[in-house]
């Protein structure tokens, strides 16, 4: 048995409800998330697009999370879902340097790393995730995709022509067991689309400034010009180098 | 080729969690530095060693371990406290995780600093004779003092895997595309010589000139290899994505760019022709701020090099 999960991107709505019921589930602190709905505008007005992808650990399984962790608290269950044992953690953070989808987080109350789990306590009981029970649309699809009769293997098989069927990093030859229908370079790819402070639909909060070293290059408050020392700036910088190449090409 | 995907997709995140910004911060860098030299001093010393008779350096035997542990000692402490659960630590010995190098590297760190307790315990009840001389374990090391020589060896062999793994740990960070296995390893070698030469120099006021020409021309050796390989890493490891946009970041002088130029003009440039000029002179106020300011170019250069691509969002 290999438990893998499906979102088809054509059908999820972003009611952000997976996101609510994922929380409320696994008790996730604030500031911390197991599984967020991102929102991506692509194009320009009028012919623009909004885009919702949920983002969730992909349960690799080639994991470098459970590879990099030094005391097997990462590890496999015999259903493939790469599991976290709290107890265990020593909370290095070297899961969260190696997986390669930003998928780890530190729990600022037991102040361990935890992830989404596919709620695999309640997969222990026949119960689906409860992100799969909440969404209203049935865009979340979770079974055995080693299971060729099982729904997901049967979506996978419909969808799988043309490329229909995508991974988060195909290149980082971590072999997710989570797939996306109607998903695109624009979606997946985190560096394909900017990430701008102060943009947000409801709220301009993007990094969480109390989480990691806040002693941010120590020359650069000295000798450089950047009022900001976060990757928020990187994200700036890029827009403002957009944003001046528009100009020049005579928008406004 | 990302900037112009950007800018032909016109893709921005209008609603999304907040994330997190760097994760290993300083207390990593401290960590890596501390160990360069803890390290370094035994690869450094021992080569002297070879090279030269112990006459010439009558202080190494016992000051090169006990600089060593302390460092040891530093990298060790910022390695607990960097850990939010400290007290776990101990789980890295009751449940090991072998394909995790941060695993391998604890141990063969732990085994490490234990051989070199017992080297400087050694080295320095041999040096000060009169200092505890009826303590047990004062006359336990005065009575086994061929350990030292015993044990030189398999200490100096053990001290290269521990300058090295921590690149294995940044190889294993696949989220982080900037930190590859081959450069990483050839920078934490040259890293212990740099440190380890800097670091001995303090020591060698009273050595023979030609030793202390040795240091400097380790020291020269290791800012040049070192400033080589920042630079082929800076303008040509454009392998990734990845890779591209956190390169391309810093090189339009955004934060960092200052740090990593200064880290690299006044901690690998100058003490390189400030060592050149002190093997000819045998200056050893040049010397000593050739190795004070490559020191801290290091530290600053390790600082850049590990926070860099922790800017980039991963989803």
């Amino acid at each position: 048995m290999k438990l893998g999960f499906l979102v088809d991107l054509n059908l999820c709505m972003g009611c952000k409800g997976c996101e609510i019921a994922c929380k409320v589930e696994n008790e996730v602190p604030l500031s911390s998330w197991r599984l967020r709905v991102k929102y991506i505008d692509v194009g320009t007005f009028p012919e623009t697009t909004r885009n919702f992808t949920p983002l969730r650990c992909n349960h690799c399984e080639n994991a470098p999370c459970e590879r990099i962790c030094p005391v097997s608290a990462l590890h496999y269950l015999e259903n493939g879902i790469v599991n976290i044992d709290s107890d265990r953690c020593i909370a290095c953070a070297g899961c969260m340097m190696a997986c390669p989808y930003g998928a780890i987080y530190m729990d600022p109350e037991t102040n361990t790393a935890d992830k989404c789990t596919y709620c695999a306590h309640r997969i222990e009981s026949g119960m689906m995730p409860a992100c799969v029970v909440a969404c209203p649309v049935e865009a979340n699809i979770f079974g055995d995709v080693d299971d060729s009769t099982s729904h997901i293997s049967r979506y996978i098989m419909e969808h799988q022509n043309n490329g229909g069927v995508q991974v988060r990093k195909p290149e980082k030859h971590t072999d997710p067991k989570h797939y996306y229908v109607g998903g695109g370079n624009n979606t997946l790819n985190p560096l394909a689309h900017q990430r701008i402070e102060g943009y947000s639909l409801f709220n301009n909060v993007t990094h969480l400034d109390h989480v990691g070293d806040p002693n941010h290059s120590i020359l650069d408050r000295f000798i450089g010009s950047h009022p900001e020392y976060d990757n928020k700036s990187l994200a700036d910088e890029r827009l403002d180098a957009q944003t001046k190449e528009h100009e020049e090409q005579g928008g406004h | 080729m990302v900037e112009n995907t950007v800018a032909a997709t016109n893709a921005v995140v209008t609603l999304d969690a907040a994330i997190p910004g760097i994760i290993w911060g300083w207390m990593i860098t401290l960590n890596m530095w501390a160990k360069s030299i803890g390290t370094g001093v035994i690869l450094i010393g021992a080569y002297l060693l070879y090279r030269h008779k112990h006459e010439s350096m009558p202080n190494l035997r016992w000051l090169m371990p006990v600089i060593s542990f302390v460092a040891l000692n530093v990298f060790l402490f910022f390695t607990l406290i960097d850990l939010h659960q400290p007290l776990r630590m101990i789980n890295i010995f009751l449940h090991p995780h072998w394909t995790s190098a941060i695993t391998v590297g604890a141990w063969m760190a732990t085994l490490f600093t234990g051989l070199i307790t017992l080297l400087a315990l050694i080295g320095t009840m041999d040096q000060f004779p009169d200092f505890r001389r009826h303590c047990k374990v004062g006359k336990w090391a005065r009575d086994n003092t061929e350990v030292y020589e015993k044990i030189f060896p398999y200490v100096v062999f053990l001290a290269i895997p521990v300058t090295l793994y921590t690149a294995i740990i940044m190889a294993e960070s696949s989220a982080r595309e900037l930190w590859q296995a081959p450069t990483e390893m050839m920078q934490m070698l040259l890293a212990a010589f740099l440190a380890g030469s800097a670091t001995l120099i303090f020591i060698a006021d009273d050595w023979k000139v030609e030793v202390r020409k040795d240091l400097a021309l380790v020291l020269a050796f290791s800012t040049a290899l070192g400033f080589m390989m920042y630079m082929g890493e800076y303008f040509f490891s454009f392998k990734s994505a990845e890779a591209e946009v956190t390169l391309t970041y810093i090189q339009s002088g955004g934060a960092y760019s200052g740090q990593f130029w200064f880290a690299m003009l006044a901690g690998f440039v100058a003490p390189f022709f400030l060592s050149i000029s002190a093997m000819k002179s045998d200056n050893t106020t040049i010397l000593r701020f050739a190795a004070i300011i490559a020191l801290m170019g290091l530290y600053l250069a390790k600082d850049v090099w590990l926070k860099i691509p922790q800017l980039l969002p991963l989803s």
